[in-house]
């Protein structure tokens, strides 16, 4: 029997290659003839007259020719595509098999391939993975698309962008746009709720929603109900709660005979009424880096009406209206609205998509990072280009018998990108697992304030994704090595024995992807340096208040303190007195809101200065006691801290940030002036500005008022300045106040630098991905400089021995080779350095106290990148200048 | 004739040795004495099929009468699968005979 390969061989010989079912039709067409040919010949022989015998020929056929013809052709073409189809998964495999055999033989090549490929393979399917969670995948909602954000534009702060409750049911009653709104209460409190009970008592997060905030997101209870029209009829009404889905897993162990159910609440009962699906994370969607738990009715009426401006809105498009339609009349109804009723708050609606809302912040960010990984995998690919190169020209022999026994151009070129694919699929194999990894620990990203983290895994579509990946880069990769296959095979064959000489366009090919290379890393350099720079100067910003060592907790007054004024009064005598009788403590405080936490604004004036509505400004409040400002480490510029005596019966005082004081009386003292603020209040102290909204904005308007003289404050925080490690301190705060506050929950116990971090946790997570990037970068570009120097040096062996046996000295040699470096090192990083002045300009909302053209970033990591070089450089020179230039000229 | 019984019986006429599809059909009427007479169109369609299967090859060649045709030969996956089926077959026909052969009331 003939083996496979020579019928291959004789099929080639008597066949053109069969690449059309015009092909095949012909041969069908062939046989046929020769087949009734030879039945004509047959019949004929045996004495029938030849137009009988084609007569019968013809009949014997079973069917007219013309659809014989036909039927045979189908079968024909039909065959010949299987069998092409078969010789090309026999190629494959064979290439396959071929490719995984020479791999094994040079394992540490394919190990470290593997590695590269899939340390950048795993960061872009990472980066990706987080696109898709936060800007492709739909919102957790029905039908997202047609949901709306729609908030007011009165200026920054969450009083100015939010809605009073009346105009919010005017523009409810009077829009054709929406198919129906639903609202939530803005102010909720970060864990305003005590939960006691079963088990540890635990501060949980409760948002107030309107009625039908759910069903117009589309989202259904798992169990239980929605609220009723009479849950949602007034405010302190009867307690009934929503848990989010977490809650009910983690604290109530999925119960699933929870509805229904009494819990208390701040020392009331509450009933359960329904549990959330796992789907819904109100904190992923609304409130990024913050969990919520539950969630009760918010009532739409004139009593929630009477509290301002509180509610954020979402509504759901009618079908046949667009965003810039319902926003168009939206301004119009503002407009009316607002001309109505003078006596309420300015409504002046904005929509935007929810999902421009949702994602709309971190779109930015996500460019730079999908840039980055995108000039990763660009050098990562040069690389691999470049090894495999090296690669090729050693194996040129290897592939020149190929072609002597018979193998074309084509096929070796076929053979050599299956075999870069190949490395690609194993590198993709190992960046699949490091981007499991990867994902799992940003889902988990609990401190980082952005969006839609949770969700981010690694679904089908980036496996998909991986997949072309893997495909994309093994024919980027290879195409340049694999068309570096020799044309002139005897060439080839006749230099045997001799040290292969390689063009000059062999040489210009590596030195072009190593310049890319370097020109690639000296952009994610220099673009990381400039946020590592920014990210340091937000770090120095000045705080305006020191949060070294200071921890703070709720200690909101329970049942039977808040019964008057004077109980209150009272309870904030004892609960300072008993903390700061503890071991270690320095000094203590309450107040209501902390910095970089929550916000509210009042309109303030100056006293005698109120007629006109530009005579008001808005401020932020903050409600604290005495001894905040020392506690917190804040500045006293002028005047008095508030003491203990600034009580109920005492004259009204306040003390205001510099800013404040300059924007209500400019170029005057503000000291001892009155302001109308909560009633009138003397001015008693100037306070330096605190950087309350985030780091990297300024104070704005900020007043101070005494806890014992309002009875208006949201929260109470005890802040404590202390010597202990937080764990410890909440366990004896709670020892300490448990005469006036018993079962006092701890779990909310943080530190202002965990505050002051997580302010921050969107910037340091770029921050630190970009740096990663550009560390990767940094490696690849040494690797890549490396290896072209030393590849260099080993083919030059004998033009370096004879240049030493001619005289020349081995410092000589170093300083020629690391010039060569140098010389590829300055073209990369002036190619870089104008790519990176261009990203300074794209990242120029991300920098912070720096120019998108920093000379002092640019100086040092263009630095860097040098002595990089230098090094990388160095050891090959090294290598060289020790040629034994006697071993050199015998080698061959 | 029944389901596949043609191409049983065109791996029959191969494994006797490479044929071209008119070899096959004489080689087939001669066997069965004239008695099978098989329409061309089809086994040439057979022929097509068999070996888009892998069951035969076929080659160019030369016939006795100096045409260039398309010689067949069997592959050992056609072997096999003409002993199987070749087995079921007769046993088929076996069955189909002795229900014939029954005598009526």
């Amino acid at each position: 029997m003939l083996g496979k390969g020579i019928r291959s061989g004789v099929k080639r010989l008597f066949r053109l290659p069969l690449t059309s079912d015009a092909r095949a039709a012909a041969d069908a067409d062939a046989e046929l003839r020769v087949f009734l040919a030879e039945r004509v010949d047959y019949l004929v022989r045996r004495g029938m007259p030849p137009a009988d015998a084609r007569a019968e020929a013809l009949r014997r056929l079973g069917a007219p020719l013309s659809d014989t013809t036909l039927l045979l052709h189908a079968s024909a073409a039909r065959r010949e595509r299987h069998m092409r189809l078969r010789d090309m998964m026999h190629d494959f495999l064979h290439d396959f098999r071929y490719a995984i055999r020479t791999l094994r033989r040079d394992a540490r090549f394919a190990a470290f391939a593997a590695l590269i490929l899939g340390v950048g393979i795993g960061a872009t399917v990472i980066v990706f993975s987080v696109a898709n969670a936060l800007l492709v995948r739909p919102l957790p909602f029905q039908d997202p698309d047609r949901l709306v954000w729609i908030e007011n534009g009165l200026g920054a702060g969450l009083s100015a962008q939010t809605i009073q409750v009346a105009n919010y049911l005017d523009y409810e009653q009077q829009n054709r746009s929406f198919e129906g709104l639903g609202a939530y209460m803005a102010f909720y409190g970060i864990g305003d709720t005590r939960l006691s009970g079963e088990g540890a008592s635990a501060r949980l997060s409760v948002v107030p929603v309107s009625r039908n905030f759910f069903p117009v997101l589309g989202v259904q209870p798992i169990l239980g109900r929605q609220f009723s029209a009479e849950e949602s009829l007034r405010w302190n009404g009867p307690k009934v709660v929503l848990l989010s889905n977490a809650l009910w897993r983690t604290r109530f162990a999925s119960d699933p005979g929870i509805v229904g159910r009494s819990i208390t609440l701040n020392d009331a009962a509450a009933l359960v009424v329904g549990v959330l699906p796992a789907s819904f994370d109100f904190g992923a969607v609304f409130a990024p880096g913050t969990r919520i738990d539950m969630f009760v009715p918010f009532p739409l009426t004139d009593e929630t009406d009477r509290w301002g401006n509180t509610i954020s809105v979402v509504g759901r498009l009618k079908d046949n209206v667009t965003l810039g339609q319902a926003a168009a009349e939206s301004r119009m109804l503002g407009a009316r609205i607002t001309a109505a009723a003078s006596r309420r708050n300015e409504f002046d609606p904005r929509l935007t998509s929810l999902r421009e809302h949702v994602s709309g912040r971190v779109e930015g960010a996500l460019g730079v990072l999908a840039f980055a990984v995108g000039v990763v995998m660009l050098i990562v690919c040069a690389n691999m280009s470049n090894l495999l190169l090296v690669r090729a020209t050693t194996r040129r022999k290897e592939m020149a018998v190929r072609a002597a026994l018979g193998a074309s151009r084509r096929r070796l070129v076929r053979q050599m990108l299956t075999e870069s694919v190949v490395l690609s699929s194993f590198g993709a194999a190992l960046g699949m697992v490091l981007a499991i990894v990867g994902t799992r620990a940003v889902a988990r990203l609990d401190a980082v304030a952005l969006p839609l983290l949770g969700g981010v895994r690694i679904d089908p579509s980036a496996v998909a994704f991986t997949l072309i990946l893997a495909v994309v880069t093994g024919l980027a990769f290879g195409l340049v090595p694999a068309l570096n296959v020799p044309a002139a095979v005897h060439e080839e064959l006749k230099s045997s024995g001799r040290a292969v000489t390689e063009g000059k366009r062999g040489n210009w090919t590596r030195s072009f992807l190593v310049v890319a290379e370097i020109a690639l890393a000296c952009v994610l350099l220099v673009g990381s340096g400039l946020l590592i720079r920014s990210f340091l100067k937000v770090m120095e910003v000045d705080l305006g208040f020191r949060p070294g060592r200071v921890a703070t907790l709720r200690v909101d007054p329970g049942a039977g303190w808040t019964t008057s004024r004077e109980r209150m009064n009272a309870y904030f005598d004892e609960v300072p007195t008993r903390t700061s009788a503890l071991p270690g403590v320095q000094s203590v405080a309450l107040a209501d809101r902390l910095p970089l936490g929550s916000n509210r604004s009042w309109g303030v004036a100056a006293k005698g200065r109120t007629s006109e509505r530009s005579d008001w400004q808005p401020a932020f409040v903050r409600v604290v006691s005495e001894g905040y400002v020392g506690t917190m480490g804040m500045r006293l510029i002028a005047g008095r801290e508030i003491t203990i005596h600034d009580g109920p019966k005492s004259e009204p005082v306040i003390m205001i940030n510099e800013t404040l004081a300059r924007a209500l009386w400019p170029g005057e003292d503000a000291l001892g002036k009155v302001m109308s603020a909560d009633g009138d209040r003397r001015v008693v102290g100037i306070i330096g500005d605190v950087r309350h909204l985030a780091l990297e904005e300024g104070a704005g308007n900020e007043m101070y008022i005494p806890m014992r003289q309002t009875g208006d404050f949201p929260a109470v925080n005890l802040v404590i300045r202390s010597t202990l490690a937080p764990v410890s301190l909440g366990a004896a705060v709670r020892n300490a106040l448990q005469s006036v506050m018993p079962d006092l929950p701890t779990n909310d116990l943080r530190t202002l630098s965990q505050v002051v971090d997580k302010a921050v946790s969107p910037r340091r997570f770029i921050t630190l991905l970009l740096g990663a990037f550009a560390v990767f970068a940094l490696v690849l570009a040494l690797l890549g400089i490396y290896g072209v120097i030393s590849y260099t040096v080993s083919h030059r062996t004998q033009e370096i021995g004879v240049r030493i046996a001619l005289g020349a000295s081995s410092g000589h040699v170093q300083r020629r080779i690391i010039g060569e470096t140098l010389a590829l090192a300055s073209a990369g990083i002036a190619i870089g350095a104008a790519g990176a002045w261009l990203l300074g300009r794209a990242l120029r909302g991300f920098l912070f106290g720096v120019t998108p053209t920093d000379p002092l970033t640019f100086g040092a990591m263009l630095f860097v990148l040098a002595a990089v070089a230098v090094l990388s450089g160095w050891v090959p020179a090294r290598r060289a200048s020790r040629i034994d230039p006697i071993g050199a000229l015998r080698s061959n | 004739m029944l389901k596949g019984t043609l191409d049983v019986l065109v791996l029959k006429a191969l494994s006797w040795g490479p044929m071209h599809g008119f070899e096959i059909a004489t080689w087939v009427e001669d066997r069965s004495s004239q008695r099978l007479e098989i329409t061309d169109a089809a086994l040439l369609q057979a022929l097509h099929r068999l070996e888009e299967r892998e069951l035969v090859t076929a080659e160019w060649g030369e016939t006795e009468n100096g045409r260039r045709a398309r010689y067949y030969r069997v592959t050992a996956a056609g072997r096999a699968h003409l002993r199987t089926t070749a087995a079921a077959l007769v046993d088929e026909f076996d069955a189909v005979v002795s229900v014939l052969a029954l005598k009526s009331r």
